[in-house]
Parts: structure tokens; C-alpha cells; sequence
């Protein structure tokens, strides 16, 4: 285990001198990473626009380019400090390249740059929070667990209930295709609110990410019922 | 001086192999006994002994209490975690352990940590290189299994630094493998890595492009392979013979080593025949013999090959492929050649309807050793061989922090290209708290408990302000070997806080640093003694040529000063060869050598002149003979 330094962002490259844009990982000039910037941004890594549309092949292209150029086994022999260098480039680029291609990943990523705090994820003493059921599904979801719980019970006495088997199966297949909606859905959010970057007020942007919000907190409830089912179906 | 060579290490359970790029080819380097193979047996007969590899082999039965094998199983581990392994194992633990530490292993009255043993086959590994290229290695890339945790990794590089070895890369071996099959055909597409080896399972998913090999998903095992299937065939032979000779062996090491022998020879024999006898004297003399065909063992080691179907089929989940777009499988290790494991893995990856084979070219004891070989290469620089050759690789396990509750918050997810970092944000409960414990742990559980502990961390030196205030932002970086790294730092003060860690399962680096100087110092005045004793013999041979030489009628045609200078540049190696000063010694021996080249001209005439005369050269060659069989110093190879 190590601390790392922090460090500046720099103008010039530190090797040849040539001019750097900022936050540029590698020279032109002479080939060398760079002292990685702070507080990057995954959309910038790959010179992206900030947009949730984006090409996945460009997005995998540029990714294989920039690993060429800046992954650890390039700079084996290097000095200690390049070595270093290129270890927090590639796992930024990593990090980047990870959130940027899973699509929710993605939505989650741009709220936040937005400036929206999740529900999701930990709350404050790291526990995963539950999401509320959302009131339309309030009813589905009560026999659901019911049928759950039923499932569980047969499993420890050894049973096996092929109605109740069926029924959760129709269940998953019911919640599989609101899911396929939901990221229907997603990606016409993902329409509106790339085009509100052409000059949309800030009420209507925010109308848009509160849409996206509500629609992904939906999606994540959903998916984790798929996940239940799943897990007592398989299991 | 040529740039020092990074070698490529496979550290196997069962065997360790050290090769190297030569030329566009990776080539395994033989020991020198000629085999390829380093057996991964030490035995240490008494404290000043340790013998390494198939030498090894004889102390297993005479004194099996004294050697150790298959200690990768016990890299990074716990005592909690091989009670039952334990067994089977002639060796023993040292007697004082506690649940949480570090594996201590009692060899008479020494102790030593596993980490330790493998430096020692490291070392014979080094050894071997060294030899081959007549000049000290120090750098190597070393194989893992794929799904070693942060604790068996740190291991295997401690037993490196241990051994003398600056370890520049971990490279997950069924990735190695596929580096290996990968160099000699442009491959495109999605390829399984299999890889049953002696002690541990690996299941990888890669996908091939453009050079750049980059795993998709890995699974795995650390604790299955070929060791089990032995175990399970000495159960059995151990309860036939105490149920037809009313004797329980279990508790005579020598005996169950026997057992071991015998019934390894039957598990090899079964891959190619229907029968095979488990063979071998009980300690009374009498005859043990079995028969076991291979349909018995196929049911006998079922439940063990059962238990890799699980990790493929959560691979190519993880991987969000189904087996019929696998392009290709490559099987690895030496118990893929089971029949019933190239059955197995036809049915998991539905080879056979689709017209596929595995692919088994390449020798699966040693492809991995040589994917390592490829991997320093490209360390190294490359070259045309493995030009825009790059490894993608990913964390095997998730890691996570144990949260109010004991449950687990994940940070990084299993199967994340590394390096890989994730930064959380930690503060206080208490006012004027100026620490904050946090507990590290690696696996897919939900409890901290059912995780794999990484380590404890103290943050300290928090500036005291009000409970929730202070915003400590903690950085996980895992790099590319698959291991943490963590810095921290208080952000409202940007005060660095101090990190004190205490490695669950590890040693600390003060104490890897003494088993380095036992072990290190050993092995480089190891080398340094061979080369020195080396040019005195090269010293002794000149020396003794220039004794006789004054005999030699050709000696009179040298001039008087040419025999004076001789004479005292003799002298002067003599005294040298007496010190161990290497570089004066060979110094001293080439200056002989410069100094007798006159000498070894006139000779050379002289002896062609006999020749001409109707003395034959043989006869000549006779004469001056009876000096070492060596390149004579005087006489060059090249006749005139």
C-alpha cells in the first residue's frame, strides 16, 4: 500500500516541453503520459461530448487506442514516476470506460455531473437503501413476496410446487418486459435531454433530469424484484 | 553490458517452470538435469539443506515430516482455511497458530511461512535461468491462478523479493495461456481459457482483437484440482487397506506417501488406459495391488469436476455470452488431459455440435510458462513478435468495505479492467475523533464475515473537529498485478491522513524484508561463489598449462624477457586466485593468456612441424596433453 501524491495539471508536456491541451494523458510529441488531472471527467477521457447518446464503437475504439499508449506494461522500464503516471491514467481510463459503456451506469454518471445526489447506492452509514414501491405496483408486489416466501418455505421442506413455480415465472417474464419498456423509455429521455443542451431553460433541463431520476429509481425497484425471483427460482 | 533479461515464471502447485522469449519464440529453460519441469518440492532434510525440485522427491518417503509440497494451496491463507487439507499433508503447522495469521510450517525445530517455501523453488528457478545464460537474473513476470485474492497474490510477490526477484508483473495464467496460443495466429473472437491444474481452477473469457487480449470475465477455484483427486483416491485406498488388513495408515506419513505415489501413477495411466493398478508395499512388505478402471474413477472424481461447472457457466453470465458464441476453448493444465475433463468441457461449451475442438497444441504443463516468457517480452519493450500485443485483464473478486451492520458496500465489481480505483468518503461519529477504522474485504457475499478480510485500516491524524464534519477521501486503486493500494486524505484541512495497515493475511513488509536477507544474500553469494570458483579453475587450468609448458621444447624459443614476464604474471594469479576478487582474477587469467599467445603460436608450429616430420597429430596432440580436457588456453581451436 502507497499514498499518492497529489498532483497539478500541467501545460507542458514534462518531458519534451511540447504544448499540451489540459488533461491531455499522453504527449503528441514524444509518446510520455502525462501527470494525470484531477477531478477528470469520463466524458473528457474520450473526448466525448457530454451527452448519454454516445457511439459504443467509438467509445471501444478510442479505449483500445488510449490502453496502447498508456497502460502499465508500456511503462515497465520506465522511471518510478511515469510508472506511477500511467497507473492512475489507465484506471481513470478504466473507470471511465466502465461507467460510460453500461447505459445506466452512464444516466447515473451524467445526473451526477449534473449535480444530482442518487437515491441509489449507500445511504449515509453505507447501508443499500431500500427504494419505495412504487404506488402502482403496491399490489403486484405484496403477492409477489407472498409467493416468495412460499417458494423459500418449499425449498427448506424439500417441496416442490409446480403452480407456484409457474406463477413466478409468468411474474419474471410480466417484470422482464416492464424493464424492456423502461429502457425504451430511458433512451427517449436520453433524446430530450441531449437536445435541451442546444439551449433549454434550466426549469425544462430540470423537469427532464427529474424524469430520468423517477424513471431509474422504477427500473432499479423492478430489478431487483427480477433478481428475487431469479435467485428463488434458481436457487 | 546487454539489457538484464526478465524471465517468465510459471509457480505451479504440482510444478514451476522458468522460460524466456527467444528470438520470436517463448522456449522453456531446462534445469540442469535437462528437465523442464521444477517439481514445487522442498525438502530440508537438516536446517542447512534445502533441496529443490525432483531431488527432492526421495526425502517424501524416507522423511516426509521434512518436505513440503503443493505450498501455493497455503499462499495467503489462513490456518482456518486448510484444517481438513491439511490431512493428507505429511507436514505440520507450527504448533502455536492462531486463526488470522500468517501459516507458519514446523520443519524440526524451524519454522517457515509459505511464502518462504516458494522462494526456494524461485530460487532454483533463478538458478536454472542464470546457468542457461551464464549472467544473473533478477526480474521476472510470475503466472497466478486468475482467481487468487489480494492476500495469495501479495504471497507470490513476497516469495519473489524473498527469492532474489523483483517480480514486474503478475499475470493471471489461464491469460498467460491464452498469450501463448495467441502469438502464432491472428486470432479475432471470443476464447475460454480452461485451466485445471494440480491445485487450482481457472475459468477465463477473453475476447481476442486486434492484438489486444482483454479479459471479459474470470472465475474460479483456488482450492480445486488434481491434489483433490489424489486425496480422494488415497481415501480410498487407505479404507480398502484397513478393511482388509485391519491397518490404519493414516497416521504413518511415509506409508500415505506411498499411497500418494502409487495411486498419482494410476491417475496419469487412466488417461490413456481402461485399467490401471494402484501398486505399492505396505510397510510389513506385504503386496497392496487394486485395479481401478476408468469408468470406477470417472464416478469417483465426478463431484470433483463438477464443482468447475458452477465458475464457467458464472463466467458467461458475467460475461453476457452463451456458449455457443465461444469461438474457441483452450484447455490448460496437466488435469485437462482427463478424458472425462475434455468431455466435461465439450458439454459446457457445446464443442462437439458445433464441429469445435479444444484447442491442446501446446503442451499444458508448460503454456502457461510460456505465455509468461511472452509477457516479459513485452515488458521488455517487445519486438516484432509481440508488437500491439497488450493484456486487458480484470479483478477476479469484488472488493468492498464492512459498513454499519456488517454488511459489505462493494466499491470495485468483480470483473473490472484493472488497474481499477474507486474513492469513497468517510467522516466521524464522534466529536473530536481523530480516527476512523475501516475494514477492507474481497468476495460476492453479502456479510463482511463470509468475505475474504484484505486488511484493517486505521486512519489517523484526523484533524478533532465535530462528529460528521471531517470528509476523509480514501482512494482504492487495485493496479495491474491485482493488488490494493490505498492512499488517503482529510479534505477540509487537506491534511494527509496516515494509513496503518495491517494485512489480514499477509506479512508486513519489515518482515518479508528479514526472510529476504536469509534467503537473498544466500542466493546471490550463491551465484557470486559458482562464478568464482569458475574462473579459478580457469586460473588453475592456465596455471598448471604454463607449469608444463617449460618442458616444452617450443619454450626455448621464447625470448628471456617473454619467460620473465611470464613468469611474474603467473605469480601474480596465483596470489590472486587465493583472494575473491572476481574481477581480478579473470583479469589476472586473460592477462596469462595474452601473455603465453606467442608461446601457444610456436607450440601450434611446432606441432604441425612434428606432424610434417611423420609424427602424427594425435601423438603431438598426446604430448602436450594430460591438461584439462577444457578449451586448452594455449592451443585454439582453429588449426592452422
Amino acid at each position: 500500500m502507497q499514498t499518492a501524491e497529489p498532483q497539478s495539471v500541467s501545460a507542458a508536456c514534462w518531458s519534451c516541453g511540447a504544448s499540451l491541451p489540459d488533461g491531455k494523458p499522453f504527449c503528441d510529441e514524444c509518446g510520455k503520459v502525462q501527470v494525470p488531472a484531477e477531478n477528470a471527467d469520463y466524458f473528457a477521457v474520450f473526448g466525448l461530448p457530454r451527452k448519454l447518446h454516445i457511439d459504443l464503437s467509438v467509445l471501444e475504439k478510442n479505449f483500445y487506442r488510449l490502453s496502447r499508449k498508456l497502460h502499465p506494461d508500456v511503462y515497465a522500464q520506465s522511471s518510478p514516476k511515469e510508472q506511477q503516471w500511467s497507473l492512475d491514467q489507465t484506471s481513470l481510463l478504466n473507470d471511465a470506460y466502465r461507467t460510460l459503456k453500461n447505459p445506466i451506469a452512464r444516466t447515473e454518471y451524467l445526473l451526477g455531473l449534473e449535480g444530482v445526489v442518487l437515491e441509489a447506492g449507500k445511504s449515509e452509514d453505507g447501508k443499500p437503501k431500500d427504494s419505495r414501491v412504487p404506488p402502482d405496483l403496491l399490489e403486484e408486489v405484496f403477492e409477489l413476496n407472498m409467493q416468495l416466501e412460499e417458494m423459500r418455505m418449499n425449498r427448506k421442506m424439500g417441496e416442490d410446487d409446480p403452480a407456484l413455480r409457474a406463477d413466478l415465472e409468468k411474474a419474471r417474464t410480466e417484470f422482464e418486459s416492464q424493464l424492456a419498456e423502461l429502457d425504451t423509455s430511458l433512451q427517449a429521455l436520453w433524446t430530450h435531454w441531449d437536445a435541451s443542451l442546444d439551449g433549454a431553460s434550466e426549469p425544462e433541463k430540470t423537469e427532464i433530469k427529474d424524469e430520468i431520476v423517477a424513471l431509474l429509481d422504477r427500473r432499479r425497484y423492478i430489478r431487483n424484484l427480477v433478481r428475487d425471483v431469479n435467485e428463488a427460482l434458481e436457487s | 553490458m546487454a539489457e538484464a533479461r526478465i524471465v517468465g515464471i510459471d509457480l505451479g502447485t504440482t510444478n514451476s517452470l522458468v522460460a524466456f522469449m527467444q528470438g520470436e519464440q517463448p522456449v522453456v529453460i531446462p534445469g540442469e538435469d535437462g528437465s523442464n519441469l521444477v517439481p514445487s518440492v522442498v525438502a530440508m532434510p537438516d536446517p542447512k539443506k534445502v533441496i529443490v525440485g525432483y531431488p527432492a522427491y526421495p526425502y517424501l518417503a524416507s522423511t516426509p515430516d521434512r518436505v513440503i509440497y503443493s505450498a501455493k494451496r497455503l499462499m495467503g491463507r489462513g490456518v482456518e482455511d486448510v484444517q481438513q487439507e491439511l490431512q493428507l499433508f505429511p507436514f505440520h503447522l507450527a504448533p502455536d497458530i492462531q486463526p488470522g495469521e500468517v501459516l507458519r510450517l514446523q520443519i524440526g525445530a524451524q519454522q517457515y511461512t509459505p511464502p518462504e517455501i516458494s522462494a526456494y523453488v524461485l530460487r532454483q528457478l533463478k538458478k536454472n535461468a542464470e546457468r542457461y545464460f551464464g549472467a544473473p537474473v533478477t526480474k521476472a513476470v510470475v503466472t497466478v491462478p486468475a482467481y487468487f485474492n489480494d492476500a495469495q497474490r501479495q504471497a507470490t510477490k513476497d516469495a519473489g523479493r524473498m527469492a532474489g526477484l523483483e517480480v514486474l508483473r503478475l499475470v493471471n495464467e489461464p491469460t498467460a495461456a491464452a498469450l501463448a496460443y495467441g502469438l502464432d495466429r491472428q486470432k479475432e473472437g471470443v476464447v475460454a481459457v480452461y485451466d485445471l491444474g494440480g491445485g487450482t481452477f481457472d475459468i477465463s473469457i477473453l475476447k481476442l482483437h486486434e492484438g489486444i487480449f482483454e479479459v471479459i470475465a474470470t472465475n474460479g477455484d483456488t482450492h480445486l484440482g488434481g491434489d483433490d483427486i489424489d486425496h480422494l483416491l488415497m481415501a480410498i485406498a487407505l479404507d480398502d487397506i484397513r478393511g482388509d488388513y485391519n491397518l490404519d495408515l493414516r497416521a504413518n506419513a511415509e506409508a500415505v506417501q506411498a499411497i500418494r505415489k502409487a495411486v498419482i501413477e494410476a491417475k496419469i495411466a487412466l488417461s490413456t488406459s481402461e485399467t490401471a493398478r494402484i501398486s505399492l508395499d505396505l510397510p510389513d512388505g506385504t503386496p497392496y495391488r487394486r485395479e481401478i478402471t476408468r469408468a470406477q474413477f470417472e464416478q469417483i472424481i465426478q463431484p470433483v469436476l463438477d464443482r468447475t461447472v458452477g465458475p464457467c457457466k458464472q463466467a458467461l453470465k458475467d460475461a453476457g455470452i452463451k456458449p455457443e458464441q465461444i469461438d474457441e476453448v483452450v484447455l490448460v493444465g496437466g488435469s485437462t488431459r482427463i478424458p472425462l475433463v475434455r468431455q466435461l468441457t465439450d458439454e459446457i461449451f457445446q464443442l462437439t455440435p458445433r464441429g469445435k475442438r479444444p484447442h491442446t497444441e501446446l503442451n499444458p504443463d508448460e503454456v502457461v510458462a510460456l505465455g509468461a516468457a511472452v509477457q516479459a517480452h513485452i515488458l521488455e519493450g517487445g519486438s516484432k513478435a509481440t508488437e500491439d500485443m497488450l493484456l486487458l485483464d480484470v479483478t477476479p473478486l469484488s472488493l468492498g468495505i464492512e459498513a454499519l451492520g456488517g454488511v459489505v458496500a462493494k466499491i470495485i465489481q468483480r470483473n473490472s479492467t484493472i488497474p481499477a480505483s474507486a474513492t469513497e468518503h468517510f467522516t466521524t461519529g464522534v466529536d473530536g475523533q481523530t480516527n476512523v477504522a475501516i475494514h477492507v474485504v474481497q468476495g460476492e457475499r453479502e456479510m463482511a464475515k463470509d468475505c475474504r478480510s484484505l486488511a484493517r485500516f486505521d486512519l489517523k491524524g484526523i484533524p478533532p473537529m465535530s462528529a460528521g464534519l471531517p470528509r476523509i477521501e480514501v482512494k482504492f486503486l487495485i493496479d495491474a498485478n491485482g493488488i490494493l493500494h490505498v492512499s488517503a486524505r482529510e479534505q477540509r484541512s487537506g491534511k494527509e491522513a496516515e494509513i496503518e495497515v495491517k494485512p489480514t493475511y499477509g506479512l508486513t513488509d519489515e518482515q518479508v524484508e528479514t526472510m529476504i536477507l536469509d534467503s537473498f544474500d544466500y542466493a546471490e553469494q550463491d551465484f557470486a561463489e559458482r562464478q568464482l570458483i569458475e574462473a579459478r579453475n580457469e586460473a588453475d587450468t592456465i596455471l598448471a598449462a604454463v607449469e608444463k609448458a617449460s618442458s616444452h621444447p617450443a619454450w626455448q624459443q621464447l625470448s628471456n624477457d617473454e619467460r620473465t614476464q611470464i613468469g611474474m604474471i603467473s605469480e601474480e594469479l596465483r596470489v590472486l586466485k587465493e583472494g575473491d576478487d572476481l574481477k581480478a582474477l579473470r583479469d589476472g587469467t586473460h592477462a596469462l593468456d595474452e601473455a603465453t599467445r606467442r608461446f601457444a603460436e610456436l607450440m601450434m608450429d611446432s606441432a604441425v612441424a612434428s606432424a610434417i616430420q611423420g609424427q602424427t597429430m594425435e601423438a603431438a596432440g598426446e604430448k602436450l596433453g594430460e591438461g584439462p580436457t577444457a578449451p586448452h588456453p594455449f592451443a585454439p581451436a582453429e588449426i592452422k
